[in-house]
């Protein structure tokens, strides 16, 4: 097994929200089948929070720890403080991922971001 | 929690009774084979004996094995040593596509100092294709490379058939047989080639221990240059006790080659049969029938390879894998690649490699785990996801 953190093996063990909210307000995808890791994020918006977020990931362990740390970070946020999470932050909180691995499967942040920007262009048109 | 090896041809135990014959050259016979004393008497005869044990196993006279440290050695010294010793003759190699890195490797650095490099293509199960062989050697050509069989998706070549090709044309045969010997029956003389590789951890013998064949009037240059070891082809004072064990551990492959390739044979086809029964969307790698008996690779769609190893490692099975993630380079297998496999499949491709050890036993644990590890991977996985919402319209590749 890869050298991973006790808090990436926690996560990847028991992987928190897993799933698509339902009609979701934004979606963010990040990732391909080539360099191995994929990320779809959705969430729920509620009085400028985020109400919920899922996730669906293909992916190595980093991957999947990734997204469930971002997903718990998320819950609960305001949108421009859920905006300010960074993939730098992701690993820090997962105890630090394998310098090999911080490229390719930190991506949830990104995820995330574009699942908001998704929401924010969609309120803008309904304007 | 009991473990479950599947991952055989990585690492295996050495067979006690190999171990039993090493141990003595590293205490009261630890004489150097070069002496001119008595003290190096019994360790000159071990070397010898084992030459007998290794030329049995595939054919071959005992002075034409080299003792060498690795299978990547012995390649080196097969490709590097017969292009330097040759390349007034030509500069052209041919290769196979999904060579081992260390013929791989070699190539690149020799199309730095001027050789030309052809690699030829190979087909969905992984096989090369005589004709193509054929097409492609020039007046130039001094060397043709290509595996047995190739140890991550199983595929044993047409060696005869590919080597016949430049017989009597002047250029040098070699295959990597590493993932064969000992598994399948060899004969250098039937397979008709110049030079092959194989290495004792393959077949219950030590690490480090490794044997390069090479037929007579076959011209090499030492890769390592010193003494005058290994008819001066290798120099450095020779590990008795790992050349030793290389040779009992080909003996004892030799005496039970069919039984243990068939039983393992056996039990790998059980175990592919019980997971292609009850693990929906699975995809089997490499040649269906020409295949080493203890090799079975299979894609297991809309999951990436590396949470498939820990999530089985976590149920105690362990297996490899030819995704990106898993891989220390993080690009996913160059021989997946070759056959064609669609970048998802070659993230989600597992290779088993069973073994003496293996029994038919595991294998309601082992499927019953692989299901729900697959489950519950697919159930987070958005290609999962995607392909359910899609239907059936894009139905998997059997």
């Amino acid at each position: 097994m890869p050298q991973y953190s006790e808090k990436v093996m926690e996560h990847f063990t028991k992987p928190r929200n897993i799933g698509e909210v339902a009609e979701p307000d934004g979606v963010g995808e990040v990732g391909n089948p080539v360099c191995g890791d994929m990320m779809k994020f959705t969430i729920k918006v509620k009085d400028n929070r985020i109400e919920d977020v899922k996730y669906l990931t293909f992916g190595c362990g980093a991957a999947i720890a990734v997204s469930s740390m971002v997903s718990e970070m998320a819950k609960g946020k305001t949108l421009e403080e859920a905006l300010k999470i960074t993939n730098k932050q992701v690993a820090e909180e997962l105890g630090g991922l394998p310098g090999n691995k911080m490229h390719c499967s930190n991506l949830g942040a990104d995820a995330l971001r574009k699942a908001i920007e998704d929401y924010m262009e969609k309120e803008k048109s309904a304007v | 929690m009991k473990t479950i090896n599947l991952d055989l041809a990585a690492a295996a135990p050495v067979d006690p009774a190999v171990l039993e014959i090493m141990l003595p050259f590293l205490t009261e016979h630890y004489g150097n084979p070069s002496s001119g004393h008595n003290l190096g008497a019994k360790a000159r005869e071990a070397l010898e004996e084992a030459r007998v044990k290794v030329g049995l196993l595939i054919g071959a006279e005992p002075r034409d094995l080299i003792f060498t440290s690795s299978a990547s050695e012995a390649n080196n010294l097969a490709i590097k040593g017969l292009v330097e010793a040759n390349k007034k003759k030509g500069n052209h190699i041919i290769a196979s596509s999904i060579e081992h890195f260390s013929v791989l490797n070699q190539l690149k650095t020799l199309q730095r100092y001027g050789f030309t490099v052809t690699l030829l293509p190979v087909d969905h199960d992984g096989m090369v294709d005589p004709e193509e062989l054929a097409a492609v050697i020039t007046d130039q050509t001094i060397l043709v490379s290509i595996q047995m069989a190739n140890p991550e998706i199983g595929t044993i070549q047409p060696i005869e058939q590919l080597a016949a090709l430049v017989r009597g044309k002047g250029i040098a045969f070699h295959t990597d047989a590493t993932a064969t010997a000992g598994w399948v029956p060899l004969n250098v003389d039937e397979m008709g080639i110049n030079l092959l590789t194989l290495a004792g951890d393959q077949f219950y013998g030590p690490k480090g221990s490794a044997a390069l064949y090479v037929r007579r009037g076959t011209r090499l240059m030492p890769q390592i240059e010193g003494g005058i070891q290994e008819k001066g082809l290798r120099a450095g004072t020779e590990n008795v006790a790992a050349i030793a064990g290389l040779g009992e551990a080909a003996r004892l492959a030799s005496e039970s080659l069919q039984e243990r390739a068939e039983k393992t044979a056996s039990i790998r086809d059980q175990l592919k049969d019980s997971l292609f029964k009850v693990v929906p969307y699975l995809r089997l790698n490499g040649h269906p029938e020409k295949r080493l008996p203890r090799n079975l690779n299979i894609a297991v769609e809309f999951i990436e390879g590396e949470a498939l190893l820990m999530r089985l490692e976590m149920a105690g099975i362990y297996v490899s894998s030819g995704s990106s993630c898993a891989s220390q380079a993080l690009k996913s297998s160059h021989v997946l690649t070759a056959i064609g496999l669609p970048p998802e499949l070659a993230q989600g491709s597992l290779q088993l490699s069973l073994g003496k050890e293996s029994s038919a036993e595991d294998i309601p644990y082992i499927t019953e785990q692989m299901a729900q590890v697959a489950e519950l991977l697919r159930n987070m996985s958005p290609l999962y996801h995607k392909f359910l919402k899609e239907g059936q319209k894009n139905a998997p590749v059997q």
